[in-house]
C-alpha cells in the first residue's frame, strides 16, 4: 500500500491507483472554477483538465493521469 | 530497417505497433497516459490481447513531447490518437457528482472505490452499457441505463444484432439485469440527483453522462493532415492525406485493431484485411444510425448553462456570436486549459461551428518546459 496525504489526511492506496482516485476518496471536489464552483474530474481520462491539483507543491498538475507515489502530498484548492 | 514510430497506445496503437513489429519494422510506442491500453482498457488488456505487446517494441508511457526533437527518428508515424466523449451542457453538468460515463469507468479502473455507490448511467451509444456492465461487476448499483435514442431505433438495431451472434450475446451478458431505458435523458442534475426524462428525480452518488464519441484530431491536425467533419481523412491503407503518416482507430474496438493492423502492416499484408475492416465499418455506421442524437437535446442548454467549464461561460453569452472566433475573442469560451476540447465539440452540435484550428502546444506545458527548447 502507498501512503499519501489529500489536504493533509493521511489515508494509504493500492498500487496502480491514480491520484484522482485518492482524492475522490476523501472527497468529491477538485479545483474551483474561476467564477468559484467545486469541480469533479469530469473525463476521468486527461482531456478536461478539471481534475488539476497541487502536487508536492507543483499547481496544476492532472491527477487522473498521474500515479500515486509514496509521500505524495496532493492539495485542492 | 524502417522505423516505425507509434503514437497512442490503446487498441488500435497496439495493434499497430505489434503489426509493424510482425512486419521487421523497428516499433517505439508512446503513450501519454501511465499505462498502456488506451481509454477502453488503462492497462487492463484482455488476455486475448496481450500477444500486441510484442517485446520488440519500444514502449515509453507517461510521456510528454515537447519538440519534434524529441521524438526518435523515424520513416513512418502511425496515429492513434483515440476518443473522448461528448459531453452536452445541460442545468447541473458542472457539479462534482456528474463524470463522464467512460470518465467513472477510467477513474474506477485507477483505483476508485465505486461498490455501494448508487450510480444513474445516461447519455447515448453502446459504451453505456459496457460502462454499467464494468461499474456492476464492481460492486456499483446501476439504479438506471437512461438511453437519449427512440425504442423503435433501439429495438430496430438489436434486431439487426442476429446477424452478429457475437455481439448479440455481449449485448445480452451485458445488459441482463439492467434497467435500460430508451427516450429518457438527462434534464439537469443537483447535488445528489438527477432529473431524467420521462423518469423523473433519481437520488445518486455519480450521474456518469456521455452522448458518443469525438475523435482527438488535435495531433493530426496539427501534423498537417486533413481533418473532415470531425475525422481525420484515410485511404484504404489508412494513410493520412500525409505520405508518411497514417491513422488508426477511432471507432468500436473491433474496427480499431483492423485498422491499426493495417497501418501496422502496411499495404501488402493489410490488404488480407481490408474486408474485415469493411465489416466493422458498416457495423459502426448501424451504431451510428441507432444511436443518432435527438434534436429534443438541443433545448437542454439553457441560457445560464456554462458550456465552458475551464472560463465559466454561459451559453447565453455565445448567442451574439456568429462563429467560433468570435465567441473565444469575445468571451474566451474555449480558452482555457483544455482549449475546448470539451466545449468546441458541444457547440459544434449545438451551434453547428465547425472546430477552430490547432495551434501548438497542443497540451498545456510549463514555461519552463518551452524555455528548455532555447538551448
Amino acid at each position: 500500500m502507498i501512503p499519501v496525504t489529500v489536504n493533509g489526511t493521511p489515508l494509504t492506496v493500492p498500487p496502480g491507483t491514480t491520484v484522482a482516485a485518492a482524492v475522490m476518496r476523501i472527497q468529491p471536489a477538485f479545483r474551483r472554477s474561476v467564477t468559484g464552483e467545486s469541480r469533479g474530474p469530469l473525463c476521468g481520462m486527461g482531456i478536461c483538465m478539471e481534475c488539476r491539483v497541487t502536487l508536492n507543491g507543483h499547481p496544476h498538475e492532472r491527477s487522473c493521469q498521474l500515479l500515486c507515489a509514496a509521500g505524495m502530498e496532493i492539495t485542492t484548492p | 530497417m524502417t522505423r516505425t514510430l507509434v503514437i497512442g497506445g490503446g487498441p488500435a496503437g497496439l495493434a499497430a505497433a505489434w503489426a509493424a513489429a510482425q512486419s521487421g519494422q523497428a516499433v517505439t510506442l508512446l503513450d501519454d497516459n501511465p499505462a498502456l491500453g488506451g481509454q477502453i482498457w488503462r492497462g487492463d488488456i484482455p488476455a486475448r490481447y496481450r500477444r500486441f505487446l510484442d517485446p520488440r517494441i519500444t514502449v515509453q508511457t507517461g510521456v510528454q513531447i515537447h519538440s519534434a526533437s524529441q521524438l526518435p527518428p523515424a520513416d513512418r508515424i502511425i496515429l492513434a490518437t483515440g476518443t473522448r466523449e461528448l459531453f452536452l451542457p445541460f442545468p447541473g453538468w458542472t457539479l462534482p457528482h456528474v463524470l463522464g460515463a467512460g470518465g467513472l469507468q477510467a477513474l474506477v479502473k485507477g483505483g476508485l472505490p465505486i461498490a455501494g455507490k448508487r450510480v444513474v448511467v445516461a447519455g447515448s451509444g453502446p459504451l453505456l452499457l459496457a460502462v454499467a456492465a464494468y461499474l456492476r461487476r464492481r460492486g456499483a448499483k446501476i439504479l438506471l441505463v437512461a438511453e437519449q435514442a427512440p425504442y423503435p431505433r433501439i429495438a430496430a438495431f438489436t434486431r439487426g444484432l442476429w446477424r452478429h451472434p457475437a455481439k448479440l450475446l455481449e449485448a445480452a451478458q451485458l445488459g441482463f439485469g439492467l434497467r435500460y431505458r430508451p427516450d429518457s435523458w438527462p434534464l439537469r442534475a443537483d447535488p445528489g440527483s438527477v432529473t431524467l426524462q420521462g423518469h423523473g428525480v433519481l437520488r445518486c452518488d455519480y450521474l456518469a453522462c456521455g452522448f458518443g464519441l469525438v475523435v482527438n484530431t488535435e495531433l493530426p491536425e496539427l501534423l498537417g493532415c486533413r481533418v473532415e467533419n470531425g475525422r481525420v481523412l484515410t485511404d484504404a491503407d489508412q494513410r493520412t492525406t500525409v505520405p508518411h503518416i497514417f491513422f488508426a482507430g477511432a471507432g468500436s474496438v473491433d474496427r480499431s485493431l483492423l485498422e491499426g493492423q493495417i497501418a501496422g502492416f502496411g499495404p501488402e499484408r493489410g490488404r488480407a484485411l481490408h474486408a474485415a475492416r469493411a465489416a466493422a465499418v458498416a457495423f459502426d455506421r448501424c451504431i451510428d444510425i441507432a444511436f443518432a442524437l435527438r434534436s429534443e437535446l438541443l433545448s437542454l442548454t439553457t441560457p445560464e448553462t456554462i458550456v465552458c467549464r475551464c472560463e465559466d461561460v454561459p451559453f447565453g453569452a455565445i448567442w451574439p456570436h456568429r462563429d467560433w472566433r468570435s465567441a473565444k475573442l469575445q468571451t474566451r469560451c474555449g480558452m482555457g486549459p483544455c482549449q475546448g476540447r470539451i466545449c468546441g465539440p458541444a457547440l459544434a452540435h449545438l451551434c453547428g461551428w465547425p472546430a477552430a484550428s490547432v495551434r501548438p502546444p497542443i497540451f498545456p506545458t510549463r514555461l519552463e518546459n518551452l524555455l528548455d527548447l532555447r538551448d
